[in-house]
């Protein structure tokens, strides 16, 4: 007798759920897949009739998959949100350039606004110019610093309250182990939120938290997504590639082992002790974007390479001795002072030039990959 | 086709192909007898066979298609953790993954979940 769907009874089942276990149809695949993310958007509260919401794309699987289920879901249930695509462009020659083809294809596919911003035009420089600087070693910390904040600007710019973004499953419990394995605590009690927000500021959240990589995976290849992957050319972040492959081995032992590793991270609560060493936030002095010293860290980062001092943003000894050398240089390229809580949205296609008292907004420190 | 020979399709996708010359497509004539140790060189006849399943493919792939990194292929005799495999566009967990024998004109897919983006 042909085995049949777990769930419909009905139709020849072609995936095995690493969640339950169940044997299911194609159909319902696509149903449960989408509606889990229904029942998280819904029991976060993550959106409000009329927001505006970016997407941010990378042209990876992740990425791509959110963009088609919030067109899906938006359209299916009456969500009123107005959707954006946004993309950074790092300024990598053969990786991002090539990934940015297939974001401008879900452009036109799900008839979505595309916004690309680029490295060079926040920083007046590309990833290729900073790694010709400062070599391989230390590269993915200005590739993050600088990416949080383009996507923060970006997300300014086009003027909405909230981005999305497609860290699903396997990268919350991946950061939950890397949490532990670091010994950091503060980090730990908050890594697992699916939403991270402060007064004024632009929402940041996961509506995949709770999806596994492989059925994204899965649903994109039955429901014929194109994406692009290639890993980065430069050098990957090798302590969380080793927490990647733990996991996928305990993933291959108890397919469970993802959800119950947030589980744990979730069920935490870490006390006022492990927290309150996290610096006081700051406002930072030349942008206004949120810092834990005078300067954020992408000012920090960013006047260390305009000086050829490329450490001076990565240790807390480099960044002492670009102090110690000199008060700052005139003319040097800085990043335009930045406003978060623009009332009205801007238009998309300007560039933030504005000057004036920044709010700063909260950004959580969570470690996050940047997923596709 | 003779019927000692068995034609299949393979497929490599999210990024995997990069280690397999950026070739996605394969079409592939195998035995439909292999040696029951995988072993994927030319065999003496007199040893033990076995009909032609998904763990003998995994290792012809890495033997003559696979260009670099084995390691990123294979990992204790079968594909590393992360890399889904389809067989007819049905998960091989459904199947009986490397034990599943393959019939003419399968069609079996590889994709890797490991690249971020």
């Amino acid at each position: 007798m042909p085995r049949l769907c777990a769930l419909c009874s009905t139709q020849r089942p072609i995936l095995k759920r690493p969640k339950t276990g169940q044997q299911i149809c194609k159909d319902c695949f696509f149903y449960v897949f989408e509606t889990e993310v229904h029942n998280t958007i819904l029991e976060a509260k993550l959106f409000q009739p009329g927001d505006r919401v970016a997407i941010g794309a990378s042209g990876g699987k992740d990425s791509t998959v959110l963009a088609h289920v919030m067109k899906t879901l938006n359209d299916r249930y009456d969500y009123g949100l107005e959707l954006f695509l946004l993309s950074i462009d790092e300024g990598i020659t053969g990786y991002r350039d090539d990934s940015l083809e297939t974001v401008k294809q879900n452009q036109k596919e799900y008839n979505l606004p595309l916004k690309i911003l680029s490295y060079n035009e926040f920083y007046g420089w590309t990833m290729d110019s900073i790694v010709e600087e400062v070599g391989r070693r230390n590269n993915c910390t200005f590739c993050g610093v600088f990416r949080r904040q383009a996507l923060d600007r970006g997300a300014a710019m086009l003027g909405v309250d909230h981005i999305v973004t497609g860290h699903n499953a396997d990268d919350v419990a991946e950061t939950v182990l890397m949490n532990i394995m670091r010994g950091d605590i503060a980090r730990l009690g908050r890594c697992t939120a699916i939403c991270t927000q402060g007064e004024d500021t632009i929402k940041r959240s996961k509506p995949f938290k709770y999806t596994y990589e492989k059925e994204i995976v899965m649903y994109a290849y039955f429901k014929r997504l194109t994406y692009f992957s290639t890993e980065c050319i430069y050098s990957p972040d090798a302590y969380r590639g080793h927490a990647r492959s733990f996991l996928k081995m305990l993933e291959a032992a108890r397919p469970s082992a993802i959800i119950d590793i947030i589980y744990s991270g979730e069920a935490c609560e870490v006390g006022e002790e492990a927290t309150k060493e996290l610096k006081e936030r700051k406002t930072c002095k030349r942008c206004g974007y949120i810092a834990s010293n005078d300067l954020c860290k992408a000012c920090t980062l960013l006047e260390g390479l305009e000086r050829g001092m490329g450490n001076a943003g990565i240790t807390d000894r480099g960044r002492k001795q670009l102090e110690a050398s000199g008060p700052t240089p005139d003319g040097l390229r800085t990043i335009p002072f930045f406003q978060m809580n623009a009332s009205t949205p801007t238009d998309a296609t300007s560039s933030v030039t504005t000057s004036g008292q920044g709010s700063g907004a909260r950004i959580s420190p969570v470690v996050d990959v940047s997923a596709g | 086709m003779s019927e000692d020979q068995i034609l299949l399709k393979v497929e490599f996708g999210g990024g995997l192909e990069l280690l397999f010359s950026n070739e996605k497509k394969h079409a592939l004539t195998l035995p439909a007898r292999v040696p029951a140790d995988n072993s994927t060189s030319p065999a003496p006849s007199e040893k033990e066979t076995k009909p032609l399943d998904i763990a003998y493919l995994i290792h012809w792939l890495r033997d003559h298609r696979l260009k670099e990194r084995a390691e990123l292929f294979m990992e204790n005799d079968t594909v590393r953790p992360g890399i889904l495999v389809l067989i007819n566009d049905t998960d091989w967990e459904l199947e009986g993954e490397g034990g599943y024998e393959i019939k003419d004109r399968d069609e079996i897919v590889f994709i890797s979940t490991l690249h971020g983006g």
